[in-house]
């Protein structure tokens, strides 16, 4: 078996002492990071890559660190869900349906610990599924040329933004935004400089990771100076917590069924861990029909959000290790970690560099394990780290990212860009403007332009030829598709957004 | 009616067309690069103004806007991190930090004391993080200070 002996290599890998030591850090940080009502996997993700980078870990250790923060925060979003009311990230708004009332009937450490289980289960069929999925489509993407991939980009452009915001033109708009900011600097074709105004800073064009971190952790603070720091105590008394075996039997079904949709909805490019647990609790709701008791507080409707979404984050990382496609946000901040390591994710990596895509692949299932750990024994450590107020925590992350980005690079424009896309964070996402896309714009732009040009050299400049192939025609039949279809479907799927009570 | 969409729309047409004017100095494509360096640009340019005529013809309800006090407080922030960026270099981490964090956390919930606090805490524990468990380069003061 092929997989066993590469599972055997990622073992190798994963279990050095080091390796280990990341993933339970990782772990530990991101289900904190989770936790906490504001952070979610991108911010989280986010803040730490500066300072991975100047730590100067090498490409496994810095992937291991990172994803284990990304499934730790999956983990933790759950805990102020069900303890506030308060989504802790996006993707757990679902669980607040069932958890919080759960945990008003005095059943919080129940509801927390159905939820850990089942965050368990999801996260962990999902990295087996990655394990078994993800060699097949690498080797089907050798069969993409230059127009594929920039079919395969369309896609993921459209995908994204189709199901990110209510609005296409808004969603369409961030894109293209995104990609007008991946163009500024030295083009490195021809070698000329291009949109910089003169300004010398800009030459090497703006760096993702600046964008990311403005985008997604400093727009935090200006949400939480608008807001004043609102509605961030606990409520609900946690007492003892117990393990209710019979509950958590109860919803097998419930969990393999939905860690299996999660899956799936976290392989499209784009719709990512939000419609993973949104599609899994309908699902549920529907199958368990009005005597489900479905919103008062049952076990199933906490399991079944928190599988799905914790397998849609597992789900998410196959597009991104094999075609170097995204599938949600912070599969894209995670794309930019590689491609700063100078790792281009594809098909290739799983020949050139097994001992990163299996070393990964070993540390997440080792890291479910430690966070089974963690999220379930140990949660009453995590729920005192949710009474730190925003007036400490907000601060502290503004800081953090100062510093990450400021010794990345060591200039004051990096550091004023920063703020600058933090501003513009929070203007588009007051606007109801996606940010994703933008971040996906800025890190595929200049793989885009480049497959682009490729093609029509290849080709002589026919531009027919970007649809030559059946793959490329059915990628960009399936983008258009993603981007039409929400408009349609939107009266029945609507986007979950956030609970404000 | 002026909302909020619009105006962004329009903003976003002046810097699309500002793309399209500069990218048509830029030289045409030979040989081995069909497209040359301005043919995408455009692509992208002509994808902001149709996008962002979609925003100019049918904008969304307005934004549920901060009132004026909380938006200048937000313009001040700004301000704040604008000058955290510029001193921390002749500055030194610590004191710019400080004052920075106060202010953020003073922003977030007005009471000044715990601010101060928050303030003194996260510069005084983020260097001693940075420095000594993660080994980054920072300067605690004034370099002009440390001889």
């Amino acid at each position: 078996m092929d997989i066993l002996s590469n599972l055997a290599l990622g073992f190798e890998v994963a279990l050095s002492p080091m390796t280990l030591f990341l993933a339970v850090i990782g772990c530990f940080l991101g289900t904190i990071i989770g936790a906490l009502p504001g952070l979610g996997p991108s911010n989280g993700v986010a803040i730490l890559i500066p300072i991975t980078f100047t730590m100067g870990l090498d490409a496994t250790a810095a992937l291991v660190l990172l994803t284990s923060v990304y499934y730790g925060a999956m983990y933790g979003g759950r805990i102020s869900s069900i303890l506030l009311n308060i989504p802790g990230d996006e993707p757990a708004m679902m669980t607040t349906l069932d958890g919080y009332p759960m945990a008003k009937n005095g059943r919080a450490g129940d509801a927390l610990v159905i939820s850990g289980v089942a965050s368990f289960v999801g996260a962990l069929l999902a990295t087996i599924a990655l394990a078994l999925v993800a060699p097949f489509l690498a080797r089907i993407a050798y069969k993409f040329g230059p127009a594929e991939y920039f079919a395969l980009y369309a896609l993921a452009f459209a995908t994204l933004g189709g199901m990110a915001s209510n609005n296409q033109a808004k969603s369409a708009l961030a894109s293209f935004i995104g990609l007008g900011i991946a163009l500024i600097g030295i083009d490195n074709n021809s070698g000329f400089t291009r949109f910089t105004g003169g300004n010398l800073h800009l030459a090497d064009g703006i760096d993702f990771l600046v964008a990311i971190v403005g985008l997604f952790a400093v727009s935090e603070v200006f949400f939480f100076i608008d807001s004043h720091g609102k509605g961030s105590a606990v409520g609900v008394v946690l007492g003892k917590v117990t393990v209710p075996w019979r509950e958590i039997w109860s919803t097998r079904w419930t969990m393999l069924r939905s860690s299996a949709v999660g899956f799936v909805a976290g392989v499209l490019p784009g719709a990512g861990a939000s419609l993973g647990s949104f599609m899994t609790y309908m699902m549920e709701k529907s199958l368990a029909g009005k005597k489900g008791g479905f919103g008062t507080g049952v076990a199933k409707g906490v399991a079944a959000p928190e599988a799905g979404n914790n397998a849609a984050a597992g789900g998410a990382l196959v597009p991104m290790l094999t075609l170097g496609v995204p599938g949600s946000g912070t599969t894209a901040v995670l794309l930019a970690v590689l491609m700063t390591l100078n790792i281009t994710p594809g098909p290739t990596l799983f020949a050139d560099r097994p001992e990163v895509v299996w070393g990964l692949i070993a540390a997440l299932l080792i890291a479910n394990f430690v966070l089974l750990a963690m999220n379930v024994p140990m949660v009453k450590v995590f729920v005192r780290i949710l009474q730190v107020p925003p007036a400490i925590l907000l601060p502290g992350v503004t800081m953090i990212s100062f510093v990450g980005i400021y010794s990345l690079s060591g200039s004051y424009f990096d550091l004023l860009l920063m703020v600058g896309f933090g501003v513009m964070g929070y203007v588009f996402r007051k606007m109801d403007i996606p940010t994703v896309p933008v971040i996906l714009g800025i890190l595929l732009g200049y793989q885009m332009e480049n497959n682009l040009r490729h093609a029509m050299t290849l080709s002589g400049g026919e531009w027919t030829y970007l649809l030559s192939s059946p793959i490329s025609i059915g990628l960009w039949v399936a983008a258009a598709l993603g981007f039409i279809a929400p408009m349609f479907l939107r009266r029945y799927l609507r986007k979950p957004q956030m609970v404000t009570e | 009616m002026i909302r909020s969409d619009r105006i962004l729309g329009v903003v976003v047409v002046i810097v699309a067309l500002v793309f399209i004017t500069s990218a048509y100095n830029l030289p045409a494509g030979n040989l081995f690069d069909k497209l040359g360096p301005k043919a995408f640009p455009i692509i992208v340019a002509i994808g902001m103004i149709v996008s962002a005529a979609g925003l100019i013809l049918r904008p969304d309800p307005e934004a549920d806007w901060p009132e004026m006090p909380s938006l200048l407080s937000i313009g001040f922030a700004t301000l704040v991190l604008i000058g955290y960026a510029y001193s921390l270099k002749p500055f030194g981490f610590l004191a710019p930090t400080a004052i920075a964090a106060a202010i953020l956390s003073y922003q977030i919930s007005p009471r000044p004391v715990p601010a101060v606090l928050t303030g003194i805490g996260l510069s005084v524990g983020l260097f001693v993080i940075f420095k000594y468990a993660l080994g980054l380069g920072l300067f605690a003061l004034p370099r002009s200070l440390m001889g």
